[in-house]
């Protein structure tokens, strides 16, 4: 069907080829310029390392950070509860979510308290929540549930009553039941929702994570974060959300990467 | 060769409530439809025809009336009744044959027998090499034939028909409301089809019914006869048959459609 060695059909593949290949190095050659004038400025005196720091000296901590293993501890933390609270958040809020798509009654009489703790910007909740659970890892994965559940519950649930009813109808006329329909045709076409939920999910917990630390801990990326801001080291205040922003982009990978194995029927 | 009731629709009726009154959208339905017979319905849109499917299909409760399917009576869907739609609604994130399969699924009774019996519809219908595809590589007129297929495969005894060719364009309409009025045929299937095409209707059923605006009550019952050019009755050929123009008017006369 297709003509591989065709003159014309090659010519085409590079100029596809050439072009994404323009696009990376373009985005490389934004960050690299990027560093390279924050450290030339900072040596020539231009700017005030005091306040800015500069790429070196973060580097520096970086290392000096990773040796001592300190640097792990710290990320490892961090990381473990992101990953509990954005768990926990998901699969609660789908299961919620899934509960409110079987009882209409019940989605009907929530609405309302949904909308409102929607709106409700949950990290004003942070001090309350940390009181009562405890001022530990358990305050902080809390936290990081509060931000990312409510959101999940909406979208998910939103997305399970935009399943065609048709589709719906279909089984129906096969004799399912409400349990088989759920199974059979409102998860399996819900995936593509509950995955856009999971991404949006991985910033919502790293934000409860570390308004969490912030508040209370004495170790995480957020701690290192406010430590570093209370002594004004800046170089770890940067080095700090260097690492969050690294981090953050490997968790986003990740899903993406499972979304492409969940979605195959989509490419 | 005397006809055998299969389906018997016995004074239906149904009223839709809302909060702004109530309609009522079908008023004392009654009719027989044989083994191996097409029934077509045809009638003004929104006057209750795919209403009345729901309600053979046991997806909807009447207000009144009832449906016999083999004497009897139905309550709620069951695997008695396939039923076909608008739209193939194949699951994108399913095989072909997965698709195929979803009925006995469902009724829980896949096994290697039922297996290899979808693989030999899969192969009649020549959608074999497509086996393992997901909907998206398929054609409209492939999808609906494994629509067709996973609505024989339950082997229900009444198929019901929701437009089932109106989602496709023109071309491909003509050919498989062509193929699917055989494979009916062949299978020796019961069939009642809703649908807006008049054509569609004498070329393909042993009877058309005209409904009447709402609340739909049965207008006319036409058989319709066909002397098909070479003696066989394939939709195709029968819209070459001498009577089809005639029947086609009466039709149209009875919609008695003002626009």
């Amino acid at each position: 069907m297709y003509n591989k060695n065709s003159k014309e059909h090659e010519k085409y593949l590079k100029k596809i080829k050439k072009r994404k290949r323009d696009i990376i190095i373009t985005q490389i050659l934004i960050l690299v310029i990027w560093l390279l004038q924050w450290e030339i400025t900072a040596r020539l005196g231009w700017i005030d390392t005091f306040l800015t720091s500069s790429p070196s000296q973060i580097w520096k901590l970086f290392i000096d950070y990773a040796k001592g293993g300190h640097l792990f501890y710290h990320v490892g933390i961090s990381v473990l509860e992101t990953i509990v609270g954005f768990l926990i958040g998901t699969i609660l809020g789908v299961l919620i979510a899934i509960l409110l798509w079987w009882s209409d009654f019940l989605a009907k009489v929530l609405d309302p308290y949904l909308v409102v703790l929607n709106s409700l910007p949950k990290t004003a909740l942070a001090p309350i929540i940390i009181i009562w659970v405890g001022a530990g890892y358990s305050g902080i994965i809390v936290t990081a549930i509060t931000l990312s559940i409510v959101v999940t519950i909406m979208n998910v649930y939103s997305g399970f009553k935009n399943v065609d009813k048709d589709k719906i109808k279909l089984l129906e006329t096969f004799g399912a039941t409400k349990f088989q329909v759920l199974k059979k045709v409102v998860l399996p076409s819900s995936i593509p929702t509950i995955i856009s939920t999971i991404k949006v999910n991985i910033g919502l917990s790293w934000v409860g994570v570390i308004v969490g630390e912030f508040l209370v801990s004495k170790a995480g990326i957020g701690y290192l974060i406010v430590y570093g801001g209370q002594v004004f080291k800046l170089d770890l205040v940067m080095m700090s959300v260097f690492i969050l922003a690294i981090i953050s982009a490997i968790m986003y990978q990740l899903i993406a990467f499972i979304e492409r194995k969940l979605t195959k029927w989509q490419q | 060769m005397e006809k055998k009731k299969i389906v018997e629709i016995k004074n239906i009726s149904m009223t839709y409530h809302t909060l702004d009154g109530e309609t009522k959208a079908i008023k004392d339905i009654n009719l027989n439809i044989n083994k191996g017979e097409i029934v077509s319905l045809v009638g003004p849109s929104g006057c209750g025809k795919s209403t009345l499917l729901s309600i053979i299909a046991g997806l909807i409760e009447p207000t009144k009336g009832e449906i016999l399917i083999k004497e009897k009576k139905i309550k709620g869907p069951n695997k008695e009744v396939g039923y076909m739609f608008q739209r193939d609604h194949l699951f994108e994130w399913r095989t072909i044959i997965e698709n195929v399969l979803i009925g006995l699924e469902i009724q829980g009774r896949v096994n290697e027998k039922q297996y290899k019996n979808a693989e030999n519809l899969l192969d009649i219908y020549g959608l074999s090499e497509f086996k393992e595809s997901f909907p998206r590589q398929l054609s409209g007129g492939m999808r609906q034939r494994v629509a067709l297929i996973r609505t024989l495969i339950v082997e229900p005894d009444l198929l019901l028909l929701d437009e089932p060719f109106s989602a496709l364009d023109y071309q491909t309409r003509l050919a498989i409301a062509d193929e699917i009025g055989i494979i009916l045929k062949k299978e020796g299937k019961t069939a009642l089809m809703v649908t807006h095409d008049i054509s569609e209707a004498i070329s393909v059923s042993d009877r058309v019914v005209v409904l009447s605006k709402r609340p739909a009550t049965i207008k006319d019952i036409i058989p319709i006869n066909l002397t098909c050019p070479g003696g066989v009755r394939t939709p195709m050929k029968c819209r070459e048959a001498p009577e089809f123009r005639y029947y086609f008017n009466q039709i149209w006369k009875e919609l008695d459609i003002h626009v």
